[in-house]
């Protein structure tokens, strides 16, 4: 077998650029499994041990004020294993170095560090000291976006009263590793911060001596939590809670489990093209090595060689290029799997994301390569060891073609002979011919949707951010206020447009199916805030009733016409039935809205308002937002330009890689299947070329029959790969999209344009290596030899 | 009858004093030394000579696939010598008629657009039909290479290689790949375009008794010509034997 093998290696690195083809595609999708799996797995693990290091609860609920003495009845209630009730507030922050207000989330810590559930992991700096009112943990995040360093001093305004807080600690928590506004959906870590602070602090500062607002708790193993809940909801009615709600729930755990689902997606779909194209080049290009080596085959045999030695021997031009592709493919995809966990860690705040690479991960990557080399390799080989060797001494039969398509009468005349050389050699092996295609296909389709996702991205900011909103900035009151307030907001120089609105925490109940969902209440559907469905489409306010987002439709299986029950969870509590005037697509998060006056009736709160739109004066914003610092009903403001910048520029990084690396590998790919099929059509048809170039065929015109083919497989590929691309896309919309966010099914001309371009740079490329082989053809030897 | 004659016409190609040295690997192979040979318009030559004479390496090159080591290559008075690769492929293109030992035919293409693949690019070509018709296969002409026995692939690739009407049809041992009875009917298909066109023809064999049909015959060994001999009683294909 040492012949065979060194057979094997010579012949292998003759054929070494198509081979190095296959093994480049398969290290792509290799790589793409190493890494997706191996990220799942690090997000997963990391998210795991965090919760578990840092006691992250498993319910939580929010009150208006609840004496400390209901502890514990909670701690009664089965199912509980651990409690904690804390304050946390919502305030203006005034930030060294910027202009205008930040917000804060004051959330309270004991006064000692004690294990507590909702931990705080301690990045840098200290623990709070008790008798230090002022002193202050804040995020990570926050003090970096800002350049803060421990002993920097924050002002706040925490329940109309100024105070200067000292941070002497950077700390993290399992409650906050996506650190968003409340109510917000796009990190902006300059103007949102957490802080963690003593609890005596906050309970003289919010005059909540002996109570508190917020509580959290773990269930014992195997308890329900629907029952917990259920029981929680009772006990606290009266206390003013907006109920409570499960991990699912909560927005920071939300997002992170959907984002490892969404990597758990894309562990299957890239891999299992790329090995699908792999086991595709592997069987045409040894097919055509076992036709160009019969006669050696037959000599093998002749000279007492088993089936299965030739069997392996021709196995392994298959499993070498395979082995290579999963090693560089396991190697790259460990680098790339270390980079997307930075990348993870620009948007997640752990406390430690370890990437974690598991001997699985690569057992699995190694069977599945094996496995397509098998495949590949299995159907070219069995049928050259099944052939007895006085039949594989000769030639094989001549190659049948039949009269086709353009044999008929009206085509005859018009289309010159390089043309149906080319076309009916497409056409006698029609199945080649789709299964080319489609492989090109492919790799159009995967600079499709791998583009897809920043347009969906884009159109996003669109809507979100031009087409839904036309205010410079919200203010969030820190409770209700009387409508009157629009005077004080009018007197204050620079206000050029306000728009008040409600939020009403609320309980919204379908027959058996019931969602905590707070109403907004608005004037018009068109004012600074409009209504706006996923295609940028103004949707109306109904004049009553209610008007629910698609997928608040769906949870709760309502349609427009049916009546919802509402349980008002502040105020009088009243529980209300009110009819669904509609529904709106929106892309982000669930929300029920319905007309300002309809609220405050069906409240019997009237003239009650939480927040408003403003529109500003730029020339005087300095003032306004100092004013806006020391304002004490503000629980914060939100800027919608920094917000999208902060965005952007957060998104911007990944994408960019992303597209980069999607846009390198659906190269390789669609190199890999261009110039495999035009060095096996060289290969089959050196001799007829070198004949055509003895009869005075230019090396132009003979390039011409054989690439043509090729670039009307690339043609054909094109427009397939759009459909197969778009269809792609929507499957991906479809797994991406969640509560949180509706990925909307766009694309820019510009993705199609990109593909098209990338696509036909790639065959061209293919096409001129080819062309230079041609120009090496040995007119001579081939005139000598029978094939 | 005037072609038939022998030796009368003007010199179409000239050989003067050509060698070709192969290197291969570390060997240098001599495959003809200085080796001089003239040919005449309409005359029928055959050049004979075992495997390893060095008369394929000739035809290569009075045919444009190869290049001279030494000496000059005239055709038509014109020196060839220097031609580029470009050059090379214009002279097989409008001049040469090329028929292999296995006819070497577009396996997708049917018979007549076989043939149509050399008059689409020849300046004055015979119609496709014709050169069909010549060698007698005007009723297969719509079937694929694969529809056809060897004879007939055979003189589809005659007809394929003198539609373009060229000044020499080279056949490089056209009857090796075929039984005696087709062997002899493809001979007389070139016998008879080289009476009825007055194509210079150039046959290369080491079947002697070919040589009979040759107004000369050339004779090779070793690279060399070892004797030129004008056959003065020639016999047409049919009353050949070998």
């Amino acid at each position: 077998m040492k012949q065979l093998n060194r057979k094997l290696l010579r012949e292998l690195l003759r054929m070494k650029s198509q081979m190095l083809a296959v093994a480049a595609v398969v290290a792509c999708g290799i790589s793409v499994f190493v890494s997706m799996s191996s990220v799942e797995y690090s997000l997963k693990s990391t998210k795991a041990s965090y919760y578990s290091d840092y006691r992250f609860a498993d319910v939580f609920m929010q009150v208006k004020r609840a004496p400390e003495s209901m502890l514990e009845n909670v701690r009664n209630i089965q199912g509980v294993a651990a409690v904690r009730s804390r304050i946390v507030a919502d305030v203006t922050l005034d930030v060294p170095g910027l202009n205008e207000p930040a917000s804060g989330r004051l959330v309270s810590m004991p006064d000692r560090k004690v294990p507590v559930l909702n931990d705080v992991f301690l990045r840098e700096g200290r623990y709070i000291e008790a008798g230090h009112p002022e002193e202050v943990i804040a995020s990570e995040t926050f003090m970096e976006a800002n350049g803060l360093k421990i002993g920097d001093r924050v002002g706040a305004v925490i329940n109309g009263r100024w105070k200067e807080l000292v941070i002497v600690g950077m700390g993290l928590s399992p409650e906050y590793i996506y650190e968003v506004q409340p109510g917000a959906f796009f990190p902006d870590n300059r103007r949102f911060g957490v802080f963690w602070m003593s609890r005596d602090a906050l309970e003289a500062a919010l005059d909540m001596t002996g109570a508190f607002n917020d509580l959290s708790l773990t269930l014992a193993h195997g308890a329900s939590e629907k029952d917990v809940i259920q029981r929680l909801d009772d006990m606290f009615r009266r206390y003013g809670s907006l109920g409570a709600y499960g991990r699912s729930e909560q927005l920071s755990d939300r997002f992170i489990s959907d984002e490892i689902k969404q990597v758990g997606i894309q562990i299957t779909v890239l891999p299992a093209i790329f090995l699908a194209v792999a086991v595709f080049l592997l069987n045409i290009v040894l097919k055509r090595l076992v036709s160009t080596q019969r006669d050696q085959i037959a000599v093998m045999k002749a000279m007492g060689y088993t089936n299965e030695e030739v069997g392996l021997h021709y196995l392994g031009f298959a499993m070498v290029p395979v082995a290579i592709g999963a090693v560089a493919g396991t190697a790259l995809g460990i680098w790339l799997g270390l980079g997307l966990t930075k990348v993870y860690e620009d948007f997640y705040n752990f406390a430690e994301l370890i990437y974690y690479f598991r001997f699985e991960e690569v057992a699995l990557s190694v069977l599945l390569s094996a496995g397509a080399a098998l495949v590949g390799a299995l159907s070219a080989v069995k049928r050259v060891v099944s052939l007895p060797p006085a039949e594989a001494m000769r030639p094989e039969a001549p190659v049948v073609y039949k009269p086709g398509f353009l044999d008929r009468k009206e085509f005859q005349k018009k289309i010159p002979v390089s043309v149906r050389i080319i076309v009916r050699n497409l056409e006698r092996r029609r199945w080649k011919t789709a299964i080319s295609v489609i492989m090109i296909a492919f790799a159009v389709a995967i600079l499709i949707a791998g583009r897809y996702s920043y347009d969906a991205i884009n159109h996003l900011i669109l809507v979100e951010f031009s087409g839904k909103h036309r205010e410079d900035l919200t203010i969030i009151f820190n409770e209700s206020r009387p409508r009157s307030v629009q005077y004080n907001l009018a007197s204050l120089g620079g206000v050029l447009e306000q728009e008040f609105y409600r939020e009403e925490p609320a309980k919204l109940i379908y027959e058996h199916r019931s969602r905590r969902q707070s109403i907004t209440g608005l004037k018009t559907s068109d004012g600074l805030k409009r209504l706006v469905d996923a295609h940028n489409r103004q949707i109306q306010l109904p004049e009553t009733g209610i008007l629910l987002t698609t997928t608040l439709a769906d949870i709760l299986g309502i349609a427009p016409g049916d009546t919802l029950t509402v349980e008002f969870l502040q105020g009088k509590r009243r529980t209300v039935r009110v009819p669904v005037g509609g529904t709106i697509d929106e892309l982000l998060g669930l929300s029920a809205y319905m007309r300002i006056d309809n609220l405050d009736r069906l409240t019997e709160e009237a003239d009650m308002v939480t927040a408003a739109y403003l529109r500003i004066d730029g020339t005087e914003s300095e003032k306004l937002f100092a004013d806006f610092k020391e304002m004490p009903d503000v629980a914060g403001t939100s800027m919608l330009k920094a917000m999208q910048e902060s965005f952007e520029e957060l998104i911007a990084q990944s994408m960019t890689t992303s597209t980069v690396i999607l846009t390198t590998f659906a190269s390789i790919l669609a190199f890999a299947v261009v110039y495999n099929g035009a060095r096996i059509s060289l290969s089959e048809r050196a001799r007829e070329l070198s004949s055509l170039r003895v009869l005075g065929l230019t090396r132009h015109e003979i390039a011409f029959i054989l690439l043509g083919e090729q670039a009307i497989l690339t043609a054909i590929a094109i427009p397939v790969g759009f459909l197969i691309g778009i269809g792609l896309s929507v499957l991906l919309a479809l797994a991406l999209s969640s509560e949180l966010y509706r990925m909307p099914v766009v694309f820019s001309n510009f993705n199609f344009v990109f593909a098209l371009i990338v696509i036909v740079a790639v065959a061209l490329f293919s096409g001129i290596m080819v062309h230079y082989r041609l120009n090496r053809l040995d007119l001579i030897a081939v005139l000598k030899t029978r094939e | 009858m005037a072609y038939n004659q022998g030796s009368i016409g003007q010199t179409v190609l000239g050989v003067d004093k050509v060698s070709k040295v192969y290197t291969m690997g570390e060997v240098k192979v001599e495959a003809l030394r200085h080796v001089s040979a003239d040919f005449y318009e309409g005359e029928l030559v055959v050049l004979l000579g075992t495997s390893g004479s060095g008369k394929s390496t000739l035809l290569n090159i009075i045919g444009g696939l190869d290049v001279p080591s030494e000496g000059r290559l005239y055709f038509r008075g014109k020196e060839m010598t220097a031609a580029n690769e470009d050059d090379l492929t214009a002279y097989r293109r409008e001049s040469i008629g090329f028929v292999f030992q296995f006819y070497n035919l577009i396996s997708s293409l049917t018979a007549l657009e076989n043939v149509q693949l050399v008059t689409e690019i020849s300046p004055e070509p015979m119609a496709a039909e014709e050169a069909l018709k010549l060698v007698s296969l005007a009723d297969r002409m719509n079937h694929f290479p694969s529809q056809l026995s060897g004879g007939e692939q055979q003189r589809v690739a005659i007809a394929r290689a003198v539609a373009k009407r060229p000044e020499l049809l080279l056949c490089d041992e056209p009857t090796g790949a075929l039984d005696y009875k087709t062997g002899k009917l493809v001979l007389d298909v070139i016998r008879k375009v080289n009476e009825e066109l007055g194509t210079t023809t150039l046959v290369i064999t080491h079947n002697v008794s070919i040589a009979a049909m040759a107004d000369r015959v050339i004779h090779m060994r070793s690279g060399e010509i070892t004797e030129i001999e004008r056959n003065e009683r020639k016999l047409s294909p049919s009353e050949l034997s070998w």
